[in-house]
């Protein structure tokens, strides 16, 4: 165990590296005046100042030398000036972060918990009924488009009905949590209303989450439904499961006590790697309900050209995701003796 | 009939998927004739940005506020009067473009790095994997986006930025299934024989090799154009996909974000391009779910990636 999560770890550095090479590839087909934007932590004054940054960053210098100082300034946590948010990059970065974060998590439950049930239900009646609708439930469920499934609960449930509405808080809200009164713990609203003790606030913060976080799930449903569902199957089809139902067990106990926990296992990977592709699905979902997270900046970046905040987030979330990845490996070797000796 | 053509009229699904994708392409391969019978006010009018280019929406003045279906518009205008039934329809072809422009670009980049990777093993090997690593670690969609940012503003026009992003973070998925197909079959005792007897490298990969590992990838990638209209839609509706007032379902669908508030009053904006996405994609998935089980018993269920 110990070996192989060493071993993992010596991959790592040469992954990180892979992709700040391929970041900053894409950093020199830029000009060098937008390039400027990744080494200084204020806007520029005036005109003359660019050109003076160009030359003391040595921007106008071969690749690999441009290379090397960038390095040096990113593993500083010098990410460069973002126009769209207006402060250092990994400053808003960190802003933006919680409410991502928050969104993600309030997703992740409702995926995990309907997720599992429809996909055991489906695998112990399989080719029934409820399997089959599962089926074409899930299938719809990767065709249809985020942003179109967004738009749609909003013509209906805000539009049409006004019951949950765009954006993370009302104005009467957002008052009170930007106040000196309110501490903000965490940067999650739903958390600091709890530690604040303001149940309107939570409530207020749920009301917005409701319809982002429903978007969000309803596509990994169909995944996590269709992993746990084959897995489920193979399971219940082996000898010790009939061993169980042989020696007179409950049928609900043989489900749930002996196929269960071990059809889970690959759930618990792909989930890890859910909670990751969550930060994909944000960008979207944020966009559509005007929900101020990193999705939502970055998305409003890329518009407006801001490619120092794209790029900065991009490296932010790929060191992330590698790291993710990790964890997860190293949990399925865990759970799973077998994986170990691959 | 081979077995992977009847895999698609084994059950109602598959051919509901088939009907949808039929119906599909005869809208695209007519889109100009159906627009000159439904709509030929529309189909006159001028086109104001880059005239003469079909695939540009053409406007019926220039009102902010979107317009209802009429006898003129049977679909409606989005914001800026632009006619939705146009853009649906020529849609349908950017909508093939898209998909089938990508799946070829990263099939081929991806088949050429995962067959030379395996075939030559050692450091060749290690070396394309590692990158292929690196590819893999962005988050597909904000790879794309940061791609489609820088390249963006290079090559404005029409859906090239969103194909170029795209096809950059696409092709490493393939390198991974090639490699892994290539590896097997190169161990066999056919490739060994024939190196027995003094064939070249080139001749074993082209003639062996790669017929052998390609069939059943070929079926399984054709399958991926949904999944990239889909993608590649959602970059559109970020605005950083295709050209704004590009027939293209995405692009039609950002211009609903101004106008969320009021939604209930202008479904029409997101209806229409936005059933025919789901359909298009949902046809093109019914299709590939009947291939998959046909193909691997096994993968039923499962989606690559």
């Amino acid at each position: 165990m110990v070996n192989y999560i060493v071993r993992r770890l010596l991959i790592l550095p040469i992954i990180l590296i892979g992709l700040s090479l391929l970041i900053f590839a894409m950093i020199s087909l830029l000009d060098p005046y937008t390039r400027a934007a990744l080494y200084v932590t204020s806007p520029p004054k005036t005109a003359n100042a660019l050109n003076q940054i160009v030359v003391e960053y040595g921007l106008n210098k071969p690749i690999p030398v441009q290379y090397w100082n960038w390095l040096t300034q990113v593993v500083q946590g010098n990410l460069g000036w973002s126009k769209t948010a207006e402060r250092p990059v990994l400053q808003a970065i960190l802003a933006y972060f919680p409410a991502t974060l928050e969104l993600a998590l309030w997703s992740f439950i409702p995926i995990i918990v309907v997720g599992v049930w429809l996909g055991v239900q489906a695998a112990i009646h399989q080719d029934q009924l409820i399997d089959q609708v599962a089926r074409v439930f899930s299938i719809i469920g990767y065709s249809f488009p985020v942003f179109v499934f967004g738009l749609l609960v909003l013509m209906i449930f805000y539009a049409k009905l006004d019951w949950f509405p765009p954006g993370r808080l009302s104005d009467w809200a957002d008052l009170i949590v930007s106040s000196s009164s309110f501490h903000a713990y965490t940067g999650m609203n739903t958390l600091d209303a709890l530690l604040n003790g303001r149940p309107d606030i939570l409530l207020d913060a749920l009301r917005h989450l409701v319809l982002p976080a429903l978007t969000l799930s309803y596509i990994d449903w169909a995944l996590i439904l269709r992993v746990t569902r084959s897995s489920m199957l193979d399971v219940i089809r082996q000898d010790y499961v009939t061993v169980a139902r042989a020696k007179g067990l409950k049928e609900s106990d043989v489900i749930n006590k002996h196929a269960r926990p071990n059809a889970l296992i690959p759930v618990a990977t792909v989930g890890g790697l859910v909670l990751v592709g969550l930060m994909n699905g944000v960008v979207i979902t944020e966009t559509v309900f005007d929900y101020h997270g990193i999705g939502f900046w970055i998305a409003r970046s890329a518009l407006q050209l801001d490619v120092v905040s794209v790029l900065g987030v991009t490296l932010f979330e790929g060191a992330l995701l590698v790291l993710a990845n990790l964890v997860v490996d190293v949990l399925y070797a865990y759970l799973d003796p077998r994986i170990r000796l691959g | 009939m081979p077995a992977w053509l009847r895999a698609l009229f084994k059950n109602p699904a598959s051919i509901a998927g088939v009907v949808l994708l039929i119906g599909f392409a005869l809208v695209a391969i007519f889109a100009q004739q159906i627009v000159d019978i439904v709509e030929p006010a529309v189909a006159q009018m001028e086109v104001v940005q880059s005239p003469g280019n079909p695939y540009q929406i053409p406007r019926d003045g220039f009102t902010s506020q979107p317009q209802p279906p009429s006898a003129t518009h049977p679909f409606g205008t989005t914001e800026g009067q632009y006619d939705l039934f146009y853009g649906v329809v020529w849609g349908t072809r950017t909508a093939f473009e898209v998909g089938i422009i990508i799946t070829t670009l990263t099939f081929i980049i991806g088949m050429l790095t995962g067959l030379f990777s395996a075939y030559y093993g050692g450091i060749t090997d290690l070396v394309l994997q590692r990158i292929v690593e690196v590819f893999l670690a962005f988050p597909f969609l904000l790879a794309a986006i940061t791609a489609a940012a820088v390249f963006g503003p290079k090559v404005h026009n029409g859906i090239t930025t969103g194909i170029i992003a795209l096809t950059l973070f696409g092709w490493p998925g393939y390198a991974r299934i090639i490699r892994g197909d290539v590896l097997t079959i190169k161990e066999r005792d056919f490739v060994l024989a024939a190196r027995a007897v003094g064939v070249g490298d080139f001749r074993i990969v082209m003639r062996h090799i790669l017929p052998n590992s390609m069939y059943s990838l070929l079926v399984v990638a054709s399958l991926d154009i949904g999944t990239y209209v889909l993608t590649f839609a959602a970059l559109s509706f970020l605005g950083v996909g295709a050209a704004f007032g590009y027939a293209d379902w995405g692009q039609i669908l950002s211009f609903a974000h101004d106008w969320i508030p009021s939604l209930a009053t202008y479904w029409y904006i997101v209806v229409y391009p936005g059933v025919a996405l789901v359909l298009y994609v949902l046809a093109w998935n019914l299709i590939g779910d009947a291939f998959r089980d046909a193909l691997d018993p096994k993968m039923r269920g499962m989606r690559g990636g």
